[in-house]
């Protein structure tokens, strides 16, 4: 069989996906780059070409920066602590312990529950009238009157990412925990043979053997916080205050609650290209690690 | 291993016992608010065991009386399950002849990578444009144009777990079965197709799961109860004035119950499945 038929076979194969990518990704991706020079609303008018204009002016603006600062501190804080509590997590369900392996089950649970799901079971622990976490610090005396979690700019961020921390870190653990059962045990035994202690041990012996899939994870996860959307949206809709509104919230805003397509088809072009050159660096972040861990 | 210390020992499992703890308790609460008395709820100091269970919410909500909360409920239940279920039927059918594709030639391989890093696009980048395109087809609010857009997350998704499958089945057997006569589509029908069949199944539950869990583009592109999903509509009930959270909470539970029993029961495909990506890199 000849390499040109094969190929001409492969394409013709890949027809209805790449079909199908068009339709859906392709072009209204390049309509949206088309849209982001324009001041065109939701329903109505196409808009005229306004050139850099809603680049220059959504750059330029003081929600734009907040906004992205909101975003990077909810994306940083949750995967750091998803990562440390998951290899945490990952290391003491490789342990032999009574249980493990119903343990070990049930860490898919978080991970299963649908986001709104739990962004609305969040939402309900943290009522301040009813809800379940004000009733347990009352009665064990850490706080004497109710608070409103979700309703206060100090403490609402901390709420969230607590939030999405618990639904997040059992894929992290699940992920390591595969991982960690690829490290022959006669490398660990050799390293306790010679003397090495725990701390060596993970770090020379463990982290070579996880450090590649934990970067994958670290790159989804990132990707994923940058994007988020659901779960923000649920609890506080980016309030009180506009403190817990990310890039995604903001461009929905502008986009469908003000109707300004064009102007926020530049945010979300925006946001793209910040998610790209994210991604990017940490590919090259992870290309370097795979090649010196081992 | 060698021989562990009785403290190293107790340590371990006081974790243990703290990590079961922080997984179980919200799940638990969330069930446990279902069946709790409105009263219990709002008691002070909070009742955390309800005096008698009460499952009349589950009864309200499957209930499909007219203009009830049951209504509102199973219709919902309905879309998401006909969304999920087209969307991952059609993500199948475009990824399995994709995904072998590149698996046996890789040469195309470049083009899988371009549909792959779609991943990155936010849905916000590509809302817009997909609003308008529905309104123009007169498939906004409608189930179908809902499971079209799905297409978006769950193709490339499916696509890539395909071929990770595919990549695993030796190409020789086919080359066998080919030099006893079959064509390319017998082969890949009986012999293909048979052995990847795990792997269908395993890319069919993720792709079920995505869609289910779906809810900027539903939020976006469902007004009502002909087409509005189920995250939707829990949205709506948690975001809304209502009285009784437990019926919130119930709603929560019945939302939640088919991907984690999905979880429970294929926890070993579904981790693999996971975890190859990562270990592959």
């Amino acid at each position: 069989m000849s390499g040109p038929f094969m190929t001409t076979r492969a394409w013709l194969l890949m027809l209805p996906l790449l079909a199908v990518m068009i339709a859906v990704i392709g072009w209204p991706l390049v309509d949206t780059i088309g849209l982001s020079f324009t001041n065109a609303k939701l329903v109505g008018t196409s808009g005229t070409f306004v050139g850099f204009d809603n680049y220059a002016k959504m750059l330029s603006s003081s929600n734009f920066q907040r906004t992205l600062y909101t975003t990077a501190w909810f994306a940083i804080v949750s995967v750091a602590v998803e990562m440390v509590i998951g290899v945490l997590t990952a290391l003491l369900l490789n342990q032999e312990f009574h249980g493990r392996f119903i343990l070990r089950a049930l860490m898919i649970l978080p991970w299963a529950l649908p986001t709104v799901v739990n962004a609305t079971l969040w939402r309900l622990i943290y009522n301040p009238e009813y809800g379940a976490l004000n009733a347990a610090l009352t009665q064990i005396g850490i706080i004497d009157s109710y608070r409103s979690w979700l309703g206060e700019p100090a403490t609402a961020m901390t709420a969230l990412i607590i939030a999405d921390t618990w639904k997040n870190f059992p894929l992290v653990t699940l992920i390591a925990l595969a991982a960690l059962q690829a490290v022959p045990r006669d490398i660990r035994a050799a390293a306790l043979v010679d003397g090495a202690g725990p701390f060596a041990r993970f770090r020379f012996v463990t982290l070579p053997f996880i450090v590649g899939p934990l970067m994958v994870a670290l790159v989804l996860r990132t990707i994923e916080a940058f994007k988020v959307f659901d779960i923000i949206w649920v609890m506080t809709r980016g309030g009180p205050a506009n403190s817990t509104r990310t890039l995604s919230i903001l461009v929905y805003q502008e986009a469908f609650s003000f109707q300004r397509a064009g102007s926020g088809a530049s945010l979300a072009l925006i946001v793209t290209l910040l998610v790209t050159v994210l991604a990017a660096s940490y590919a090259v972040l992870v290309r370097k690690t795979a090649g010196s861990a081992r | 291993m060698g021989p562990r210390s009785l403290a190293f020992t107790i340590f371990v499992h006081a974790c243990a016992l703290l990590l079961a703890v922080v997984i179980l308790a919200p799940v638990a609460w969330l069930f446990v608010m279902s069946i709790s008395p409105a009263a219990d709820l709002s008691a002070k100091p909070l009742h955390w065991w309800p005096q008698e269970a009460d499952f009349s919410r589950y009864k309200l909500l499957l209930s499909t009386v007219e203009n009830s909360a049951g209504a509102a409920f199973t219709a919902a239940l309905r879309n998401s399950i006909e969304v999920a279920g087209m969307a991952t039927l059609a993500a199948l059918a475009v990824a399995i002849p994709a995904g072998w594709a590149v698996s046996r030639t890789p040469s195309v391989g470049w083009s899988l990578s371009m549909v792959i890093a779609t991943y990155m696009l936010p849905p916000v980048a590509l809302a817009v444009p997909l609003y308008m395109g529905l309104a123009h087809l007169g498939m906004l609010n409608n189930v179908f144009g809902l499971a079209l857009v799905y297409l978006t997350i769950l193709a490339p998704f499916t696509t890539w777990l395909m071929k990770s499958g595919f990549d695993t089945i030796p190409r020789e057997i086919e080359a066998a079965a080919m030099m006893d006569g079959a064509n390319l589509f017998q082969t890949l029908r009986r012999i293909t197709l048979p052995l990847a069949m795990p792997v269908v199944a395993t890319s069919a539950l993720f792709a079920f799961l995505l869609a289910w869990d779906e809810f900027f583009y539903a939020l976006l592109f469902t007004s009502d109860q002909r087409a509005k999903t189920l995250t939707v509509t829990i949205a709506d009930l948690a975001g809304g004035r209502i009285a009784d959270y437990g019926l919130i909470a119930t709603a929560g539970v019945l939302a939640a119950l088919p991907p984690v029993f999905i979880g429970l029961v294929m926890q070993r495909a579904l981790i693999s499945g996971l975890t190859s990506g990562g270990v592959k890199g």
